[in-house]
């Protein structure tokens, strides 16, 4: 038995029957890695120390015969856009190298306090900009699937570590399907709850009215233990909810008889036809769990990449004026006054996607152009929004691709910019209307090197737990090797 | 194409970005092409229909309004710890006002 292929439960189980300690499963992790990572390139910053320590406070723990929960001791790894106390917190961005977290993001202190060992902080596109961890201002990370292809983006880290058995599980961050695209890609389980299910504070801001932080894991089990911790009211972020956080993992091993799936047309067609023929595998599955499968209709999908990108682009230009090289991060050497200082350390720090976005968030909300692009991108989000809440008045789950490709090869679509944007379009609509979206391995492509195939499952506002529900009864069923 | 690049200057100028004359020329068909992707929005007519900022929930589940009462946060020294230049316990930039001869 390998140490590092075990899921929650079963390490679990090994650490309160003492065949295991908790420093040496970390100790067994960072020997894995040290190795692995080194071709995968899914971390740019370890802590030993900060993680021995922890597993070590486990151990007396253990030893002196405390119940502990099921994260204790359970190794974890961080996007670098969720601010860890004391370590460097780059957001993979030039701007920030040496910037140093002053404080614990409350999803990080609170998986912290349920016992988990953080082991290090993990590769993301710039300021979670991009779709396939390219964007990094260091460099690409690899999918542990075939390592000429990219993982997914923007928390590619994160998913690459996870899939690569280089952690248990991990936090991303998800604006427009930086969890679910990667996850998809990298072949495991990734989550966005609800907007405002899992506080943002200490999520470094990249556009605050759809950024979430959420987990990935190698089950379903694992990414709703991780969301039950991190889940909750956080009075340091004004939009996080005020709702209960519901009992996720008791609500698994239920069946999924007689709930209503929907399968919307638009996000059929244009598929790559293996992705669109798993996942007609995996609705077929669902069909046999006794889930009633009806077509259903998304009219204004089509219209989810433009409103998303005006939306994002806008709202990351405003959260980036921030880095102007006075309070933290890089400031450039280069300059005569104060206006030089900004624009030279905003020259030298940020990568020419993050360029190009402020840019055209700018542009969008610029005097003349605000109505034509911003508050009509802002009126479309309420169609797209409305499409779903009708949709929900008949069907209790939405089911979809993630992606309609799978991994592609690292550099495939650097040159064209709006290519890689529609990488994301099928994850940019749940996102728009702050729904909570899950996506599931659904079987590989037919073809070599195999590919994995994401399914996107999407409920409710605060539905988490039937969404969780139905893709743990769809793994239980085989639904993650759903052709081999 | 519909953006020219003094405008691609401008928006530069706004957002405090330096740029090349190279790096103009390089962004100037990618912004323009994006923007026009864009455009497919004006297909829909939105003349009834209200904007959105954000996913907002019944003021039970967003109690975003709390009592205004004081709490610690960070020491000086904390704000000041990742500062690129600080002086006097304050951040220190280029001079903004010019000396009287």
């Amino acid at each position: 038995m390998n140490l590092t292929d075990l899921t929650i439960d079963p390490l679990h189980e090994l650490l309160v029957n003492r065949k295991a300690s908790a420093v040496e499963v970390a100790q067994a992790y960072f020997e894995h890695l040290e190795r692995r990572d080194r071709e995968v390139r899914a971390y740019l910053q370890l802590c030993p120390e900060r993680a021995l320590e922890q597993a070590a406070r486990i151990d007396r723990q253990l030893a002196a015969g405390e119940t502990l929960g099921p994260l204790a001791g359970i190794p974890v790894a961080v996007k670098d856009v969720i601010l860890t106390r004391g370590l460097r917190n780059t957001c993979a961005s030039k701007i920030l190298a040496n910037y140093v977290a002053p404080y614990d993001a409350p999803a990080v202190e609170r998986l912290e306090a349920a016992g988990a060992v953080i082991l290090g902080k993990t590769n993301c596109d710039e300021f979670a900009m991009g779709s396939s961890t390219e964007n990094s201002g260091f460099f690409p990370t690899h999918n542990p699937r075939d390592l000429s292809r990219v993982p997914g983006g923007s928390s590619g880290g994160s998913a690459a570590a996870v899939a690569a058995n280089m952690a248990v599980a991990s936090l991303g961050s998800d604006t427009g399907g930086s969890i679910r695209q990667p996850a998809a890609f990298c072949g495991i389980v990734g989550m966005m709850g609800t907007y405002g299910r899992v506080s943002r504070y200490g999520l470094v801001a990249f556009a605050s009215s759809l950024d979430h932080i959420g987990p990935f894991g190698r089950s379903v089990r694992d990414v709703a233990r991780l969301l039950q911790t991190i889940a909750g009211r956080d009075p340091h972020d004004s939009t996080s909810a005020d709702v209960p956080v519901e009992d996720y993992v008791a609500g698994l091993d239920q069946n999924v008889r007689g709930l209503k799936v929907g399968v919307p047309g638009e996000y059929l067609k244009g598929l790559n036809p293996e992705t669109g023929d798993n996942i007609q595998k995996g609705i077929d599955l669902l069909g046999k769990l006794g889930c009633e499968v009806v077509p259903i209709s998304l009219p204004h999908t089509d219209y989810a990449i433009a409103c998303y990108y005006i939306i994002c682009m806008a709202e990351a230009s405003s959260n980036l004026a921030r880095y102007d090289g006075v309070r933290y991060g890089f400031r450039s050497a280069q300059h005569a006054d104060l206006q030089e200082m900004y624009k030279q350390t905003r020259y030298g720090g940020f990568g020419a996607e993050v360029k190009r976005r402020i840019m055209l968030g700018t542009y969008v909300l610029s005097s003349g152009y605000y109505d034509a692009y911003y508050l009509k991108a802002q009126k479309v989000r309420t169609l797209i929004t409305r499409d779903f809440l009708e949709a929900f008045d008949d069907v209790d789950i939405i089911v979809t691709p993630t992606s309609p490709i799978p991994a592609f090869k690292i550099g495939e679509r650097m040159d064209d910019p709006w290519q890689m944007y529609l990488a994301d379009i099928y994850t940019v609509t749940a996102s728009l209307a702050g729904i909570p979206g899950i996506c599931v391995p659904c079987g590989k492509t037919k073809a070599e090197p195999h590919l994995p195939v994401g399914m996107q499952l999407l409920a409710r506002h605060f539905d988490e737990a039937r969404l969780l529900r139905v893709a743990d009864a769809f793994e239980k069923a085989g639904g993650f090797e759903v052709n081999s | 194409m519909a953006l020219e690049e003094k405008d691609v200057r401008y928006v530069a100028e706004l957002a405090h970005l330096e740029l090349t004359p190279e790096e103009v020329k390089k962004f100037l068909p990618q912004l323009d092409s994006i923007l026009q992707h864009m455009q497919k929005l004006n297909e829909l007519d939105t003349s009834q229909v209200e904007p959105m900022a954000q996913v907002t929930y019944p003021v039970r589940a967003n109690p975003s309004l709390r009592e205004d009462e004081p709490h610690k946060t960070f020491e000086q020294e904390e704000a000041l710890a990742n500062a690129p230049d600080q002086s006097a316990g304050c951040f220190r930039v280029p001079r903004v006002i010019e000396k009287e001869e």
